[in-house]
């Protein structure tokens, strides 16, 4: 809680201003002087990261918006154009399309810090909800996105996504297809596809920060969380936001920047498929298509499911799963850091998502290393253990559990730092 | 990194070469790129401007027969040659010209009129479209080389892998198809390009010896450029970058250790 | 428990003013790429200097060209068309200065300051009031009073050494930088 606001304006038109749109109020008391916890450590400054991330996407997405075209016959020469000659251009693209890769990363280390540390939990469901939509936002942003230089990659991956629309025939004949045919525009993924795919990620982003805000004012009722999971029980818990965490987050911004960076100059196809730069070609196939790196683990849970409803609902179910994540939780206490058994669930849970991954990375028909078991397989025990940890251990664990004994207060550790 | 005419005994002394008994039957997962060192790898890597220039020539006088580039411009040669020099290869190669007075495009025999190339014209493609491409190949399509590179992975050591890797013997049981030949750092072992490069394919213009390795080694230099013509620029300003970005950090870092001296 | 105040800046401490003085010159950096990207491309500057053939150009007649995304008016002119605008005193012309990209700033707008070559004007088809198009006069279809251009978009009428006469344009249509390669060849920008 923030309690009432401190900001006296200094001018006379500072005055002036707050008595008709209190905008320096707001950015003092939400920026400024808000009560954050004392303790919060590198895992809570991916917020602050994925703000900086959000606006560089958004700020050299329009500036390619300056070059690019949206038609099926230009799209791909117009990027090697932006590529090749519009001053700077390679570095437009390249901090664009590492950006989102980059804005997973963050993303994903966010959402962790998130079940790790117990933020779901009441009084703070809303906020984990409108996370959930705000991941999901992104997903669709960045699947959009993929699909603009209309490289093999782009076309494939649009094909086969929008084709999950074609398994709902099996519930209503006739109804996928026609969902589908209407997202496509015509009878396969083609110009009209396109252009529209162009419309929406121009769109989502401003749609993002949007939730964002909404996010952020969720986050601001109850305050944040700490790693101690516990709540603030006054001044002594707290630091104004500026100067603490204003120059702390700027700091691991900075590191970020570095690595991200490091890949824009010196590996900035590494995220990517070389096949992308084959431009798309409606009738052949490339032998393997996968999706980007960060919806590998939704492609795994998809394969290993050998019907195609069934997998498109599985993948659905997966997503759908985090929302109720704040009920799943039986547990009383937030911090897994006081939660022996979540602790280790919570590392197996991270492992069985880059298993995931890697089942989602490799050919359909792949066997696992150099033994003769199909990699499905494993993406079968992934995909099981995935539901099984939110909708088995998490609410068996708060019945089970013995957690350890939990600190005073926030303060009270902080006097023998344990940063 | 400076070349050296050493660069080019040095990049034969590292390929070992591959005996007939090591190569497995099962070719869907082709051979795995030869190890090649490159004058653009790392994070201070150039163009060597002579294996380039020579590379160019490999480009102009063997696979432009059948291989298109065309996202290359002639100004773009600036890069590894003189304006004059440019300026005079485009002019040597025929650009389809307007439609004259008469709002013609082909002359009496049907054939397109042509006009000298500027240097703001693109490199021309052998064919009119890919239908006569085909029919030239035997039904197979050359690809347009401009980005070859980054289109395949495994890279610049592929193509490399690819245009050294037609003298191997294919191991007994394995199927050479019709009309194709055995490679077998390609996917499936049967690829459609005959064997492009020869000993002595071509006279390099500064006497480097034209064997297959340094003819391949020089094109896939050029091709690397062809497909990341920005590489230098990037990798320079991206030293700026990180030297910016550490400094930075650094500077945060010390603010941060400020700011919270007095809070614990 | 010691409550914590923001420490109490007496003096700005030295390293918040040089990681912030360092943060504004990366910001500035960083930016610039951003704002040059809009600046026109290698391909655009590839096309500011262009190679012309004029020999299709007739006596009394004009030829248009692209030049930068403009017209560019190649007119040859006949012995009267020449005569007429060495005529003309240019104290009396609205605009006096030649506007000669070949000449310095203040050259006058004398006829021989309006080419390289008598017979040939070479003009940047671009009418100096909002930007129209002008009309050639032909002795078949005159435009305008003067035997050069008239803009139809507001009137402006020029003369045939292309210098404004009559009607809102307040400059003589421009010379581009040109010179002749060739008796019929122009290399113009």
């Amino acid at each position: 809680m923030s309690g009432p606001s401190t900001y006296v304006p200094k001018s006379g038109f500072a005055r002036w201003m707050d008595s008709r749109l209190p905008l320096a109020r707001f950015a003092h008391d939400t920026m400024l002087t808000f009560p954050t916890p004392r303790n919060l450590n590198i895992w809570y400054a991916f917020g602050a990261i994925l703000t900086t991330m959000l606006m560089i996407q958004i700020v050299t997405g329009i500036v390619l918006a300056m070059h690019y075209v949206a038609n099926a016959d230009m799209a791909f020469d117009s990027v090697e154009n932006i590529m090749r000659v519009i001053n700077y251009g390679w570095l437009m693209r390249y901090l664009h399309a590492n950006g989102a890769s980059f804005f997973f990363i963050a993303v994903y280390v966010h959402m962790f810090r998130g079940l790790y540390y117990g933020s779901y939990k009441t009084p703070r469901e809303v906020l984990w909800i409108l996370g959930v939509i705000l991941y999901l936002l992104m997903m669709a942003t960045a699947f959009f996105g993929y699909v603009l230089p209309w490289g093999q990659m782009s076309f494939w991956g649009a094909t086969v996504i929008t084709n999950f629309f074609s398994a709902l025939d099996q519930i209503t004949p006739h109804w996928g297809s026609a969902v589908a045919t209407w997202l496509w525009g015509g009878y396969a993924v083609g110009d009209p596809t396109l252009n529209r795919f162009f419309s929406l990620h121009y769109l989502l982003p401003f749609v993002i920060a949007g939730v964002v805000g909404l996010h952020v004012w969720a986050l601001h009722v109850p305050g944040n969380n700490n790693p101690l999971g516990i709540d603030v029980k006054g001044p002594q818990d707290t630091v104004p936001f500026h100067p603490y965490y204003t120059v702390k987050d700027a700091f691991y911004v900075a590191l970020f920047i570095l690595i991200y960076l490091g890949f824009v100059f010196y590996a900035p196809n590494f995220f990517g498929n070389p096949d992308n730069y084959t431009p798309a070609n409606p009738v052949v196939t490339p032998p393997d298509i996968v999706p980007e790196w960060y919806l590998l683990p939704y492609y795994a849970m998809l394969r290993s499911v050998p019907q195609k409803l069934l997998g498109v609902l599985v993948m659905a179910g997966s997503l759908i799963t985090l929302v109720f994540v704040p009920w799943l939780d039986t547990s009383k206490v937030r911090s897994s850091r006081f939660r022996p058994m979540m602790k280790q669930f919570f590392w197996i849970f991270v492992v069985d998502c880059l298993i995931l991954g890697y089942c989602g990375s490799q050919s359909a028909d792949a066997m696992l290393l150099s033994t003769s078991i199909p990699l499905v397989w494993v993406a079968r025990i992934g995909t099981l253990f995935y539901f099984a940890f939110f909708w088995l251990i998490m609410p068996l664990l708060g019945l089970i559990e013995t957690p350890k004994p939990l600190p005073a207060s926030i303060a009270q550790p902080v006097l023998s730092p344990a940063e | 990194m400076k070349a050296l005419p050493l660069a080019a005994l040095a990049l034969l002394a590292v390929v070992p070469a591959v005996r007939a008994a090591d190569i497995p039957v099962d070719l869907s997962e082709p051979l795995p790129p030869k190890a090649v060192t490159w004058s653009f790898e790392g994070p201070f890597g150039t163009y060597d401007r002579a294996a380039w220039q020579r590379g160019f020539q490999v480009y102009k006088e063997v696979c432009s027969a059948c291989h298109s580039l065309n996202r290359i411009a002639f100004h773009d040669l600036t890069f590894g040659f003189s304006e004059a020099q440019a300026k005079a290869l485009a002019a040597a190669a025929k650009v389809p010209a307007d439609p004259n007075d008469k709002g013609e495009t082909t002359d009496d025999k049907g054939e397109r009129l042509t006009r000298p190339g500027i240097l703001a014209d693109h490199f021309q493609p052998p064919f009119a479209n890919e239908e006569a491409a085909r029919a030239n190949n035997g039904g197979a399509l050359p690809p347009d080389l401009s980005l070859i590179v980054k289109a395949r992975e495994g890279g610049a050591a592929y193509v490399y892998s690819i245009l050294t890797g037609f003298h191997l013997t294919p191991p007994k049981g394995f199927a050479v198809q019709d009309g194709k030949y055995f490679n077998p750092y390609f996917a499936g072992g049967n690829i459609s390009m005959p064997p492009p490069l020869a000993e002595g394919s071509v006279t390099y213009a500064d006497g480097t010896t034209a064997s297959i390795d340094q003819e391949a080694h020089d094109v896939v230099t050029f091709l690397s450029w062809a497909a990341e013509p920005k590489m230098e620029e990037r990798k320079h300003i991206g030293l700026g970058a990180m030297v910016f970005m550490l400094l930075i950090s650094g500077l945060l870092f010390l603010s941060y250790r400020r700011v919270w001296k007095d809070a614990h | 428990m010691a409550t914590t105040t923001a420490p109490e800046p007496t003096r700005r401490d030295f390293i918040f003013i040089a990681t912030g003085a360092v943060a504004a010159v990366g910001g500035a950096l960083a930016a610039w790429p951003f704002i040059d990207q809009m600046n026109p491309s290698s391909a655009v500057l590839a096309l500011s200097t262009i190679e012309q053939d004029i020999s299709t150009v007739q006596p009394g007649q004009q030829v248009v060209f692209k030049y930068r995304g403009h017209p560019l008016f190649v007119r040859r002119r006949t012995p009267k068309e020449i005569a007429e605008a060495k005529s003309v005193n240019v104290a009396d012309l609205p605009d006096p200065l030649a506007r000669n990209a070949n000449l310095p700033d203040d050259a006058p707008a004398t006829d021989a300051n309006r080419g390289v070559h008598p017979e040939y004007l070479v003009l940047v088809g671009v009418c100096t009031h909002l930007g129209c198009t002008p009309t050639v006069s032909t002795p078949q279809v005159p435009q305008g009073e003067y035997g050069g251009w008239l803009c139809h978009c507001h009137g402006s009428q020029y003369d045939t050494a292309g210098r404004i006469r009559k009607g809102p344009a307040p400059q003589n249509l421009a010379i581009p930088p040109y010179s002749f390669l060739t008796p019929t060849r122009i290399k113009v920008g």
